[in-house]
C-alpha cells in the first residue's frame, strides 16, 4: 500500500518538474528578459546590473530552483501585456472557470451514467438507438458551434437566457460566485450545457461499453441461471462494477472539462481562466502562458493522483496486483 | 462489367461484405468523397474563386441564401461580409481542413507507429520511457496539447515569419497532440506478433531487426492502425477548426472552415446567420462521415463482433 502510494507520488513529482522545466525554458530562451524590462536606449552596465538582479548571471541548475521556489510560493511573475502580477490575475478568474467546470461535471456524469446505464442493458430498444445516434453527432459535433448553435436559438431567436458574461456576482473574499443571484445562474445555463455535451457522449458510450461487456460475464451468466431476477442482476450485481471506470472517467472528465472550457470561455465570453490563457497565446505573453500551464499540469497530476489512490482502495484486483509486487 | 466484378471480389472478403452491407457506411464514405474531391478540385467545382479580388465586390455582400427574401441566383448560399459566394468560400475552406487533418494524422501517425513498434520490439527501459511519456500526455487533451504548443511556437517564431509558417505550426501541433494512440495499439500489438513463429523464423534466417519490425511485423498489425487514423481525423479535422476559431489557427488569409465560422460570429447578432451557420453544418457533415465510417471500420475489423 505504503509503496503504491509512494510510486504514484514519484511519478506525480516527475511530471510536475518536467512542466516546470518546460515553462522555465520557455521564460528563458524565448527572447531576452532584459529587453522586456528595460528600454532601447539602456546602456549595457544598466543590462548588466538587471541581469545580476534577475539571477541570470547564475548557473542554470540554480535559476530552475530559484524558479520552482518562486512558483511554490505563487509567484508567476508579471504579465507582459497587462502589466499586472499573473498570480493576481489568475486567482481572481479561477471562480469562474472552477463553477463551470463543477456544474459541466455533474451534468455530464450524472446524465451520463443514467443514459449508459440504460443503453447498456436495453441494447436493443428504440430509445438505446436514437441516444447512440445523438450520441454520435455529438462527438462530431465541436464544443464552439454546439455554443454557437444554443446562443442563436435560446438568445438571438427566443430571447430568453444571456449570451455572454457571468450575470451579477456575489463575493466571498477571494471567491466570486454566480450561484446566488437569478442572472447569475441564468448565464450558467448555456455555457455549462455546450461544455457538458461533448463529455457527456463519452460517459455515455463508456458506460454502455462497460455494462454490455459486465452483462457478458461468467458470474452474470451464473446469477441467470440461478434464477436470479433480471433487476436483480442488472441494478446489484452488474450495476456496482460498470460504475468502477465512472470514477475513472470523472476523473478524466474534470481534466478535460478545463481544457475545453477554453473554448466555452471564447464563444461565451465567460471571464475565466481560458479566456486569459486565449489571450495569452495571442499576445505570445509568456508569464500568463507558463503560470496557465503549471496550474492545469497541477490540477491534472492532483486529479491523476487521487483516481489512482481510489482505484486502489475500491479495485480488489488492483491491490492484490500492486502488493503481491 | 469490370466493377461488378470487383464488386464480386470485394463482396467476397469479410470486410467488403460487411461495407456493402452498411447502408450507414456506405452513405458516409459517398459523403466523404464528395467533399473530399470537390475540395480539391476547387478551383473547378466552386462557381467563384472567392480569393481573387477581381470577383468579389462589397456591394455584394450580405447577400442571404437564394431561398430567403433578397436572395441572388447568383450566389446559392449567399455572401459574407466582404461580399464573397459562401459556397466557394467553403469549399475552399475545407480544402484548407482536410489538408491540416491530413498532414498532421498522417505525422501522428508515422511517430506513434515507430515508436509503437519499437518500443514493443525492443523492451526494457526504452519501452518503459516511450510508455510513460504516452501516459503523461494521454491525461492532457489534445486540444490542451495543440494549444499550448501552438502557443510555444508562437513565441518561437518571430512575427513576420508566422504568417508563412502557421500551417505547419498546426499540422506539427495536432500531430503531436494525437500520437500516443498510435503509440500504445502498435506496442501492444507488436507485443503480441513479437512471439509469433514467423518472427522467430526471420530471426533465424539472419534478418535485421529493423526489417523484421517494418517489413514483417507491421503488415500484421495495421488493422487497429487504420481505425484510429480515420478516427483521428476526424478529431484533427475538429481540432483544426476549434483552433482557428479561437483565433490562433490558420492565418485569416487562408481561411479554413474554422476561420470561416469565427468570422461569422461576429454577424449572428445582426441576423446574418448563414455566414456561420452553412461552414458550421459543412464542418459537422465532414466530422460526422468521418467518424461514422470509423465506427463501421471498428466493428467490422473487430473478429471478436463477427456476427455468430
Amino acid at each position: 500500500m505504503f509503496y503504491y502510494f509512494l510510486k504514484r507520488l514519484f511519478q506525480s513529482v516527475l511530471v510536475m518538474l518536467i512542466v516546470a522545466f518546460v515553462s522555465f525554458s520557455l521564460f528563458n530562451f524565448v527572447g531576452d528578459p532584459v529587453n522586456n524590462m528595460v528600454g532601447q536606449e539602456a546602456s549595457d552596465e544598466r543590462r548588466e546590473e538587471i541581469r545580476d538582479k534577475l539571477g541570470i548571471n547564475e548557473p542554470i541548475y540554480i535559476q530552475f530552483f530559484s524558479f520552482v521556489e518562486n512558483i511554490t510560493q505563487g509567484n508567476f511573475g508579471i504579465s507582459y501585456q497587462l502589466k499586472r502580477p499573473v498570480s493576481q490575475l489568475i486567482s481572481e478568474r479561477m471562480p469562474a472557470t472552477l463553477e463551470l467546470v463543477f456544474v459541466s461535471a455533474l451534468i455530464a456524469i450524472l446524465t451520463g451514467v443514467f443514459l449508459g446505464v440504460y443503453t447498456g442493458i436495453n441494447r436493443d430498444s428504440f430509445i438505446s438507438k436514437i441516444i447512440l445516434v445523438i450520441s454520435l453527432a455529438g462527438v462530431s459535433l465541436p464544443t464552439f458551434i454546439i455554443g454557437i448553435m444554443l446562443i442563436y436559438f435560446f438568445s438571438v431567436i427566443l430571447g430568453v437566457l444571456p449570451s455572454f458574461g457571468r450575470g451579477e456576482v456575489i463575493n466571498f473574499g477571494f471567491w466570486s460566485t454566480g450561484f446566488l443571484t437569478l442572472s447569475g445562474l441564468k448565464a450558467l445555463i448555456l455555457p455549462s450545457i455546450t461544455l457538458s455535451l461533448f463529455q457527456m457522449t463519452y460517459v455515455i458510450r463508456l458506460v454502455r461499453a462497460e455494462m454490455m461487456e459486465i452483462l457478458q460475464t461468467d458470474y452474470v451468466k451464473f446469477a441467470k441461471a440461478r434464477g436470479i431476477k433480471e433487476k436483480t442482476i442488472n441494478y446489484k450485481h452488474a450495476l456496482k462494477n460498470g460504475l468502477i471506470p465512472v470514477i475513472t472517467i470523472t476523473g478524466i472528465n474534470i481534466g478535460t472539462l478545463i481544457a475545453f472550457s477554453i473554448i466555452t470561455e471564447t464563444v461565451f465570453q465567460w471571464p475565466g481562466m481560458g479566456s486569459l490563457f486565449i489571450n495569452a497565446v495571442y499576445f505570445v505573453d509568456i508569464p500568463i502562458m507558463s503560470a496557465y500551464m503549471i496550474m492545469v499540469a497541477f490540477i491534472f497530476v492532483m486529479i491523476n493522483f487521487i483516481v489512482d489512490i481510489t482505484y486502489y482502495f475500491i479495485d480488489p484486483r488492483i491491490r492484490l496486483k500492486e502488493d503481491s509486487n | 462489367m469490370f466493377l461488378f466484378k470487383t464488386y464480386k471480389k470485394l463482396n467476397d472478403t469479410d470486410i467488403g461484405y460487411s461495407f456493402f452491407n452498411s447502408k450507414i457506411a456506405i452513405i458516409s464514405l459517398g459523403v466523404f468523397l464528395i467533399i473530399f474531391i470537390c475540395s480539391f478540385l476547387a478551383e473547378f467545382v466552386a462557381p467563384y474563386d472567392p480569393f481573387d479580388p477581381m470577383n468579389i465586390s462589397l456591394m455584394d455582400a450580405f447577400i442571404p441564401p437564394v431561398w430567403s427574401q433578397g436572395g441572388d441566383p447568383n450566389f446559392l448560399l449567399g455572401t459574407d461580409q466582404q461580399g464573397r459566394d459562401m459556397l466557394s468560400t467553403m469549399i475552399f475552406g475545407s480544402r484548407i481542413s482536410l489538408i491540416v487533418g491530413f498532414s498532421s494524422i498522417l505525422f501522428a501517425m508515422f511517430l506513434g507507429v515507430f515508436l509503437g513498434i519499437t518500443s514493443g520490439y525492443i523492451g526494457g527501459r526504452y519501452e518503459i520511457i516511450v510508455m510513460r511519456l504516452t501516459d503523461v500526455q494521454l491525461t492532457i487533451p489534445s486540444i490542451l496539447m495543440a494549444l499550448l504548443v501552438d502557443g510555444i511556437a508562437r513565441a518561437i517564431i518571430s512575427k513576420s515569419m508566422h504568417y508563412d509558417m502557421a500551417i505547419y505550426v498546426l499540422i506539427f501541433a495536432i500531430g503531436i497532440s494525437e500520437w500516443p494512440q498510435f503509440a500504445r495499439v502498435t506496442r501492444a500489438s507488436t507485443l503480441v506478433e513479437k512471439n509469433k513463429e514467423y518472427v522467430s523464423a526471420a530471426k533465424i534466417i539472419g534478418f535485421s531487426n529493423l526489417y523484421i519490425m517494418f517489413k514483417h511485423i507491421l503488415p500484421n498489425i495495421l488493422r487497429p492502425v487504420l481505425v484510429i487514423a480515420t478516427i483521428g481525423l476526424a478529431l484533427a479535422i475538429i481540432t483544426e477548426s476549434t483552433l482557428s476559431f479561437l483565433g490562433v489557427g490558420v492565418p485569416p488569409t487562408t481561411p479554413s472552415l474554422g476561420t470561416l465560422i469565427r468570422f461569422g460570429n461576429n454577424f449572428l447578432f445582426s441576423g446574418e446567420w448563414w455566414i456561420t451557420f452553412f461552414p458550421a453544418i459543412f464542418l459537422v457533415i465532414l466530422a460526422l462521415s468521418i467518424n461514422l465510417l470509423g465506427d463501421w471500420m471498428r466493428d467490422a475489423l473487430n473478429p471478436k463482433l463477427k456476427k455468430r
